[in-house]
């Protein structure tokens, strides 16, 4: 049997350039042994969504530090069920606070990882709850 | 115990000490090791005030002057930034620092789709002159200076401040704005980018050649190490890359004609603070010395005064932790220590609560008393730099030296920093510092209270600033309501112009302060920019 490596799209939606932590963890994904996509900066969230297609990618992760995260990811979210690949695991991380976090689970965002999450909890995650083909 | 890796035995005594620059720190120091790193007093120390100013650029230090107090303040409507503004200024800060939000940083108008979601949420959202008006009204501005936290547009909003100052009828040659007009560092970290590299570089020798001349005050650039570090860079690579940078925009305008005097007086520096007490006061004090030394045998500066290296050292904001939000509190004293102990001329402090998002006026104010206390209560303006001839800190401020002349040389090698930045070498680099240190601290190698060591369970709750969509429906409104006000001609022709200039690689300055006077708008401005500049291609890094 063929097994593939879990591919993730890291993703810098929006006008927000602080990409520390998504080179940070993009790192530390691909240390685990995942395919890393870094979309770089700027993106829109059309833009992701096209690049997730593409590269037919299990994960999505936005890393977000600007605070318009809600906005962000309903977008995302909606357009992701539009174009049908809302099978893909939507996972967000940046400064995230507290109370965001039910928002974020209510628009189906799985894995939600503010700054300082430890690596091993991300990978965990992703490895544990990704439908591998 | 910052960011510097300690070796210890089994019985817990500290057997080595490495700084995150690479510097080994002893047990004792005395002679033997100023001997050893060939230290001189004349050539490496002297006078404060003197070349090569390693103890401040003033020869009284704060006694002459303490240091400005310049809080990163703004979010909203420019009326909401106003009020804040004017609620520091009466609790005794003494210069201004504005923070924009993304869409103006980026160029974009507060109704393009692009901004969606973002209008007035990291900073204050700004569209045209007339928001300029709101913001600054009621404030002097022949007395209180103006930092401007924006870089890939910093020409439209330095065009717009002098345009504002005009307004209000302050004298331009009166007026201090400080933009940060920095995109290099951008590139590297931040990423508020927008054009590619070599237009970018000409936009800032645009407003350097144009404050000479027009805005003699203005310091028309601030070079911020600053970034460069919150993206990973070791101290000593905050202040090679900060050195290297200056330079790229001293070349640009010495193509143009001019003597190196006539204009890098005028720059400014915006650094780190963040980590090891010691490895920080080195770093200040090496970084006065090689920019002095930099102008004086590399450009051939003349005149003592144009070799200060002036800067705002603060921030740290990457050293602060979510965990136990308030010990923030502590970490920010102990960071304008540093600063303070190194002769900053500004200081400014993250706030506590800054780890969430941004601060509430609560927060704000606390950072302003932690350095008006540090200043007035407990003697850090009796003596000029109190801490030289200690044979520990002279022997790592010359061992600081070389760590950055060896980050300066690898940058050299690999073609100089426009080369190492637009072929992402540098923001590789930093990104893979970044995960080791990140690794460090999820180990617990790297100890940091509340995250690490010291730990408490349950998160505690902070009182968070609140966004509301309201402020971003507000300024959408008002900037519909401007459209339909202007002289619809008068914007068209002014930007005409400066698109014409644009192409034609005259200096756009004259240009955008008319643009500004008509009322055209960020957006309309950046958009003739995007059009005959084009974007930067991020390189890839993975």
């Amino acid at each position: 049997m063929e097994t593939r490596h879990i591919k993730v799209l890291v993703a810098k939606p929006g006008l927000d350039g602080h990409d520390r932590g998504a080179k940070v963890v993009a790192h530390a994904l691909k240390e685990a042994g995942m395919e890393v996509i870094y979309t770089g900066l700027h993106r829109t969230v059309d833009q992701i969504i096209r690049i997730a297609i593409q590269e037919d990618v299990d994960v999505i992760g936005l890393s977000i530090m600007s605070g318009a995260h809600i906005p962000i990811t309903q977008k995302l979210v909606k357009l992701a069920k539009q174009e049908g690949i809302d099978d893909k695991m939507v996972v967000v991380g940046g400064v995230i606070p507290a109370r965001d976090i039910p928002r974020l689970q209510e628009l189906g965002v799985r894995g939600i990882f503010p700054g300082g999450t430890p690596f091993s909890e991300i990978i965990g995650y992703i490895n544990e709850n990704v439908k591998k083909s | 115990m910052g960011v510097a890796k300690y070796t210890k035995d089994e019985k817990d005594r500290i057997t080595d000490v490495t700084l995150q620059s690479g510097i080994h720190v002893k047990t004792v120091y005395g002679p033997e090791d100023l001997e050893r790193v060939g230290f001189s007093y004349e050539k490496d120390l002297a006078q404060p005030g003197q070349y090569p100013f390693t103890r401040g650029i003033h020869s009284e230090g704060f006694r002459s002057r303490a240091w400005t107090t310049r809080q990163y303040t703004g979010f909203g409507t420019p009326e909401e930034s106003n009020e804040r503004f004017k609620l520091m200024i009466s609790h005794g800060q003494t210069g201004l620092n504005v923070a924009f939000d993304l869409p103006t940083q980026m160029g974009y108008d507060s109704d393009d789709p692009m901004a969606e979601g973002e209008v007035g949420r990291v900073g204050m959202a700004i569209d045209s002159l007339r928001d300029f008006e709101i913001a600054f009204s009621g404030i002097n501005l022949e007395k209180i200076g103006s930092g401007l936290t924006i870089n890939a547009v910093a020409s439209i909003m330095l065009a717009m401040y002098q345009a504002v100052a005009e307004k209000f009828g302050f004298d331009p040659k009166k007026i201090s704005a400080t933009p940060q007009n920095d995109i290099l560092k951008e590139m590297i970290g931040r990423g508020s980018w927008i054009f590619p590299v070599e237009p970018a570089v000409n936009l800032i020798g645009d407003t350097i050649e144009y404050s000479m001349n027009v805005l003699p005050r203005t310091n028309p650039v601030s070079i911020c190490g600053y970034h460069i570090r919150e993206s990973g860079a070791t101290p000593a690579q905050e202040i090679g890359y900060a050195i290297l940078i200056a330079n790229a925009y001293i070349d640009n305008v010495l193509k143009r004609g001019y003597d190196v005097d006539d204009f890098v007086g005028r720059f400014s520096f915006n650094l780190n603070v963040f980590g090891n007490i010691w490895e920080q006061v080195a770093k200040f004090r090496a970084a006065r010395k090689l920019w002095a030394r930099n102008l004086k045998e590399k450009y051939g500066v003349k005149k003592d005064s144009n070799m200060y290296l002036r800067g705002l050292f603060g921030g740290g904001g990457y050293g602060l932790t979510k965990a136990q939000p308030e010990n923030n509190i502590m970490r920010g004293a102990y960071y304008a220590l540093s600063a303070a102990l190194a002769g900053a001329q500004t200081i400014a402090l993250c706030s506590y609560d800054e780890a969430y998002t941004i601060p509430t006026p609560h927060s704000a104010i606390i950072s302003l008393r932690t350095l008006q206390l540090l200043m007035d209560e407990i003697g850090l303006r009796d003596t000029v730099d109190p801490l030289a001839g200690s044979y520990f800190i002279e022997t790592i401020t010359k061992e600081m030296e070389q760590k950055i002349e060896e980050e300066m040389a690898k940058i050299d090698k690999v073609g100089g920093i426009v080369q190492a930045v637009a072929t992402g070498y540098i923001q590789r680099l930093v990104s893979m510092q970044a995960y080791e240190y990140e690794k460090g601290l999820q180990s617990g190698e790297l100890k940091k209270v509340g995250l690490n060591i010291h730990t408490e369970g349950e998160p505690m709750d902070v009182e968070l600033h609140e966004y509301t969509g309201e402020s971003a429906e507000k300024q959408i409104a008002s900037l519909k309501q401007l459209r339909s006000e202007r002289n619809g001609r008068e914007v068209a022709r002014t930007l005409g112009e400066l698109e014409t200039a644009a192409k034609a690689g005259k200096n756009v300055m004259p240009y955008l302060v008319e643009c500004c006077k008509a009322y055209a708008t960020v957006g309309e401005m950046a958009r003739v920019f995007r059009d005959v500049f084009g974007e930067f291609d991020e390189p890839s890094l993975f």
